[in-house]
């Protein structure tokens, strides 16, 4: 925890170890600012309106398999740890159920993307990071996303507008051959965080609502967010390796969907997996000014809304 | 036991797919218009069950859940407020009709017009002679047994069910996918001409467990974790692994007349995972020499793969759960490409179809015997694993090896127990042999 705690002082990029293993993640800083939010584009996007935003670190990738598995499988975390043992707090934390079918979808593993784990299951895997390594990583707001995403850009794309360049930043329709790829293979935008638009979409804290952004017309928001009070929708970013250029915009939204779990024949559904949103993943935001534990356990610990 | 044409096989298919009456008749009570209410008891109150019954619920025919039976009273209750709170109205099971304890069934079947049957797959075969011997309708699950005495008395039934002209649709729900239809109807067309070679896998990473609770019998505690014990789910190669095989069945349009295979515990070797083993290998030869190899496997931290393909004399495909189907020429170039958008979720469209069917007092479905005989195939596989020796197929339908328990009761013993150092006996292949055959 070394690493983290420096870095907490100086808002420098860092490398997160997880303790025991040989797991590592990378987290970038970035700055406080405003910046102007939405677009003119669809009208869950307006208005334009501005937005100041706190420091924070985020995920430099989009979370991986290789590190999601160890918090999906409690064995396989036994066996990826070099002492072969796992802390007893790091035990009790409540992992997913088993996925019945294979949530990669075949489309590969080994330094790709996860996939497909829900709202509450992402957020899950934050709480165990935190059990692992005592910071307080969380989904970001749907604010700090697009904040991040642009870095700097008040564009369609954190490039610009000009969408044939998106095969040089984005996995999408256009060019995955129907799949995720590796993370970190395009270039990333001007903060250095890779794969911003398309490879998966990525799941923001906020629940979904389409004239969200009415309220702030005119007025500068600050850290907004909506916090989720109902299993459906919730805010997804990004675009996918599935999704057109209109919908890899920055601004773009879009609204997570019972539909994602159509095929799972079990009632109740599980809390954990959406069998029909393989183009769905995570990326790890961590507040540079953290609330106390007790905050932080309450942000993990509200009990999955039974779905059925 | 009458050989398999392959030519009758494909015609019985295709009458099935095709939507022709087998036999239009007016059955007693039929449900003429929708104006009658359909009765519909559940037998197995687990998630499957309650995933069934909210199928059949959402199917948009007259429907009414009379009676809920299941082993556990609290696996029963929670499925009832589970139902009760999404379905209101259309549960009307009084406390008399929640049926406990492993005789349930049989009164749960008594007061419906359609059962539902989704239990662990051990009971499968006496659930389902019961409710055929009672008259009435059935979705039952997969798989449709656990062992090959299992297996005859299933295909026994499902003659006399053919007599009654009783519907029985199996939830082998890729059969009733969009995307398995069309593409096996242009296999089956000669889109790719013969099918000699196929691959189909189910590579996962396992299920739950319960751990033992102080004072569980061992009938209790071996229920509670019924995945890990063959009397109750057959191993995951028959529990899961049924749909990709059943799809090799269906592709091929014919069984195995030979299967040889592998497999072993190398991950999962706790006393907590009973007998079952963690992976296995087969190669399904079918009559005209064409192969199959079929591989299932429940590791953790693996590459997985649940899919299917198959190799044929003038091009090929690919197949999968979640929507796929690519037909390629011999020279790699696509034929076809199925479109999944808007396709009906298949887990409720057997539901839909079976009740249309009743509804208008038809019957269409006869899905018993491939149940049973692509639940056969994975039997057989289990066992040519287990035994480490090629099995026949005629032979291995004579076999009489019955794993289930003789006495069903909460103090009564399962055939196979756990020694003194609470492991269960596993199969090793070479030894024991007789033990599976």
């Amino acid at each position: 925890m070394s690493s983290a705690s420096l870095a907490q002082q100086k808002l420098e990029n860092y490398v997160q170890e997880i303790k025991g293993t040989k797991l590592t993640f990378d987290m970038v800083a970035i700055p406080a600012g405003v910046f102007k939010q939405g677009s003119d584009v669809k009208p869950d996007e307006k208005p334009i309106h501005e937005v100041k935003i706190d420091p924070f670190w985020i995920g430099k990738y989009e979370v991986t398999w290789n590190l999601f598995e160890p918090f999906l499988y409690k064995d396989y975390e036994l066996t990826q740890s070099i002492e072969g043992k796992i802390a007893p707090e790091v035990d009790a934390v409540t992992r997913p159920t088993k996925p019945y079918l294979d949530m990669t979808f075949g489309m590969g593993k080994e330094g790709h993307p996860a996939l497909a784990m829900t709202h509450y299951n992402a957020i899950q895997f934050c709480k165990w990071l935190y059990i692992r390594t005592g910071v307080f990583y969380r989904l970001p707001t749907e604010a700090e996303w697009e904040y991040a995403c642009r870095a700097g850009s008040d564009q369609a794309y954190s490039f610009g507008n000009d969408a044939t360049q998106l095969d040089q930043y984005a996995w999408h329709k256009g060019n995955s051959e129907g799949k995720t790829h590796l993370v970190g293979q395009k270039k990333p935008n001007a903060w250095g965080l890779f794969d911003m638009h398309g490879n998966v979409s990525e799941w923001t804290f906020d629940q979904y609502i389409a004239d969200y952004y009415q309220q702030f017309a005119g007025k500068v928001a600050s850290n907004p967010v909506a916090v989720p009070t109902t299993l459906y929708p919730n805010s997804v970013r990004g675009g996918s390796f599935d999704s057109e250029a209109v919908d890899l915009r920055s601004a773009a939204r879009l609204a997570s969907d019972p539909f994602w779990k159509q095929l799972d024949p079990q009632i109740p559904k599980s809390n954990w997996w959406f069998p029909e949103a393989p183009f769905v993943g995570m990326r790890l935001v961590r507040p540079v000014n953290p609330p106390s534990h007790e905050e932080i356990l309450a942000y993990y610990d509200k009990a999955p809304i039974k779905d059925y | 036991m009458e050989k398999f044409e392959r030519r009758d096989f494909l015609k019985t298919t295709a009458a099935i797919a095709g939507g022709t009456v087998l036999s239009a008749m007016p059955l007693t009570g039929a449900f003429a218009a929708g104006s009658d209410v359909i009765k519909v008891a559940l037998i197995g109150c687990g998630g499957r069950g309650t995933g069934a019954t909210f199928d059949a619920l959402s199917s948009g025919f007259n429907i009414k859940i009379v009676a809920l039976a299941d082993a556990f009273k609290d696996n029963l209750e929670s499925t009832y407020k589970t139902l009760k709170d999404k379905w209101q109205d259309k549960i009307d099971v009084s406390e008399n009709h929640k049926f406990v304890g492993f005789d349930a069934y049989k009164e749960a079947i008594k007061v419906a017009d359609v059962v539902i049957l989704a239990t662990p797959p051990g009971f499968r075969p006496i659930h389902f002679e019961e409710a055929v011997r009672q008259g009435k309708h059935i979705f039952m699950e997969k798989p449709v047994a656990v062992d090959i005495p299992g297996i005859r008395k299933v295909l026994a039934a499902a003659e006399i069910a053919k007599k009654k002209k009783l519907n029985v649709v199996v939830g082998l729900q890729r059969r009733y996918q969009t995307n398995y239809r069309e593409a096996i109807k242009r296999i089956h067309d000669g889109a790719i001409g013969d099918v000699v070679a196929g691959q189909v896998y189910w590579n996962s990473g396992g299920v739950w467990v319960r751990p033992r609770k102080p004072g569980q019998t061992e009938m209790e505690y071996q229920m509670r974790n019924w995945y890990y014990f063959n009397w109750l789910c057959g191993d995951h190669i028959v529990e899961q692994h049924v749909h990709n095989i059943d799809i090799a069945n269906w592709v091929k349009g014919a069984y195995p007349v030979r299967i040889q295979g592998t497999g072993s515990r190398a991950h999962r070797t706790g006393k907590e995972y009973g007998e079952i083993y963690d992976n296995f290998a087969l190669e399904l030869t079918y009559a005209d020499n064409s192969v199959v190899y079929s591989q299932c496997a429940h590791f953790e931290g693996v590459t997985n793969r649940v899919d299917e393909q198959f190799q044929a004399t003038k091009g090929r495909v690919y197949l999968s759960g979640g929507g796929q189907a690519v037909l390629y020429d011999a020279k790699g170039n696509e034929i076809y490409r199925h479109d999944p958008k808007g396709n009906p979720n298949p887990y409720q469209q057997e539901h839909k179809e079976l009740f249309e069917a009743i509804s208008k007092g038809e019957y269409k479905f006869n899905n018993a015997e491939y149940g049973a005989y692509s639940t056969l195939t994975g039997i057989i596989g289990r066992i040519a694993c287990y035994t480490g020796t090629v099995i026949k197929w005629d032979a291995a339908l004579q076999s009489n090896i019955d794993i289930m328990p003789t006495n069903y009761a909460w103090d009564a013993l399962p055939k196979l127990l756990p020694k003194e150092d609470g492991f269960y006996p596993v199969a090793i292949p070479g030894q024991n042999t007789n033990l599976y055959i």
